[in-house]
């Protein structure tokens, strides 16, 4: 019987803006502040996860960026609106963890094969050299192991850009702040990802003389 | 015929205004052009076939279940961030130079008794003069300082800014504090300046500890086009040769004020 109590509080908990919400907690109800992370921590883990790569740390950056923005919340001011912040710490922490992972993973492993100690490294030549054919295309997994080992090997900045425009949408400004440069350099990042990933992921899509060389205007 | 580039079809794709018509109107004559942004598209549409798992319905529920037990009485506990050991000096420093705005106004008041009320917004005005003019002095160290954190000619590929971004943190809270008094002060000019310098120090406090040398550049240059340094400089030059000048309490100056609006 006490089902009625939990939903009549959801439902206010629900229509609670995240202003409010955040005047609340500000003014020292703690318990305001799980409005907040229930509504946005779904968007944060699909961020977290696109950028990470991995359910595990996904998890630790969304409990992360939910900390520090309680701890950060005076100083966030109503500038932006609350998913917007939350989601630049998130990509933060997101860039930190994986780089701190890299190097964690660098000293373990030996650098032959490693492709996560350099980042920028030209996944066309770990790839045969010959035109794709319809088996190819089919092996799903393949080109799925083939899609993530590409967005590894982007820089951070290239995945969180291309991460945060092309599946979550983000403006150019708003991946500039979370990159800390301009909106023409965040846009170069947003397409050199694309161009990257085209590169690398060309021997299952096209065939390679069927591409036309990179920045051409004939 | 001219054909349009990789990177002006990626942006047509991504939603770019820029020539968005004469892209259009060229795909539409253009077979090589919309083969290429064909292309372009599968790529990204098998992208989007990388599935992201559910965390399920209750997730929100589960991260603050997770979380709450972390989390401090009230957000920011700004009060106990300030008796951190590392903030314990600069804490000294301002209450040092409070007390002693407090004396001087004491003093000021018993030789003009019967002008309570402007020597009172005297000793406010000498509180925010000089805490301010320390308060901008480091700001401006710190400034310079990630402004001098120089990768160039080293090998180096990323820039550990942690010691700056600490000490952007601790300025953030002094700069909220300082540009709301200055905004009860009626000093527009100042709580300007404050109010620049508080959106770099937020870009800073919350940027990522390691950033890679064109990062730093990017927020060189930030700094450079805001000319923030610049502003930091005159305004707290200024406030320098108002505490030299204010003694003894002259009547507030508006006409400073009026020329710090123009900095």
């Amino acid at each position: 019987m006490n089902r009625m109590p939990q939903s009549v509080e959801s439902v206010k908990l629900a229509n609670e803006s995240d202003a409010t919400a955040i005047e609340r907690t500000l003014a020292g109800d703690r318990d305001a502040f799980r409005v907040l992370v229930e509504r946005h921590s779904h968007s944060v883990f699909r961020l977290a996860y696109r950028l990470t790569g991995n359910q595990h740390d996904a998890e630790e950056v969304v409990q992360e960026a939910f900390l520090r923005a309680y701890q950060k919340l005076s100083q966030f001011a109503a500038r932006a609106n609350f998913g917007t912040w939350v989601y630049r710490i998130a990509a933060n922490y997101s860039i930190d963890l994986t780089r701190r992972k890299r190097k964690e993973d660098a000293r373990r492993e030996t650098p032959a094969i490693s492709t996560q100690d350099n980042p920028e490294l030209d996944l066309m030549e770990m790839l045969p050299d010959t035109a794709p054919s319809p088996e190819r295309l089919a092996q799903s997994l393949e080109l799925r192991g083939q899609m993530e080992q590409a967005l590894a090997a982007l820089s951070h900045a290239e995945r969180t850009a291309f991460v945060m425009r092309h599946w979550e949408g983000c403006g150019i400004e708003e991946i500039a702040a979370v990159l800390n440069s301009n909106s023409g350099a965040a846009k170069n990042t947003v397409f050199r990802a694309v161009q990257k990933l085209r590169q690398m992921l060309a021997p299952f899509f096209e065939n390679k003389t069927q591409a036309r060389a990179v920045g051409t205007q004939s | 015929m001219k054909h349009f580039t990789e990177e002006q079809l990626i942006a047509y794709r991504e939603g770019e205004l820029s020539q968005r018509h004469a892209i259009a109107n060229h795909l539409s004559r253009c077979e090589e052009c919309r083969a290429e942004l064909a292309r372009i598209e599968a790529v990204l549409a098998a992208l989007d076939t990388l599935q992201v798992p559910d965390p399920g319905e209750d997730y929100g529920r589960r991260v603050w279940q997770q979380i709450a037990p972390r989390l401090p009485e009230r957000p920011g506990s700004w009060w106990r961030a300030w008796f951190e050991p590392r903030r314990l000096a600069a804490l000294g420093a301002v209450a040092a130079l409070i007390l002693v705005a407090f004396i001087a106004g004491r003093i000021t008041k018993r030789s003009n008794p019967g002008n309570t009320a402007e020597n009172r917004e005297q000793v406010r005005e000498r509180i925010l003069v000089v805490a301010v003019g320390e308060h901008l002095g480091r700001s401006e160290m710190m400034l310079v300082e990630l402004s001098n954190a120089d990768p160039k000619g080293s090998k180096q590929k990323q820039v550990n800014i942690s010691t700056e971004q600490r000490r952007a943190e601790d300025l953030l809270e002094e700069n909220r504090l300082y540009r709301q008094m200055a905004l009860q002060e009626g000093d527009a000019g100042l709580a300007s300046v404050l109010d620049e310098l508080e959106r770099v120090l937020l870009d800073v406090a919350h940027g990522p500890q390691e950033v890679t040398p064109a990062q730093l550049e990017a927020i060189r240059q930030r700094i450079e086009s805001r000319g923030i340094l610049f502003k930091v400089r005159v305004v707290n030059q200024e406030l320098q040769q108002r505490q030299q000048g204010v003694r003894p309490l002259p009547a507030p100056n508006n006409s400073q004020k009026q020329e710090r609006n123009k900095v």
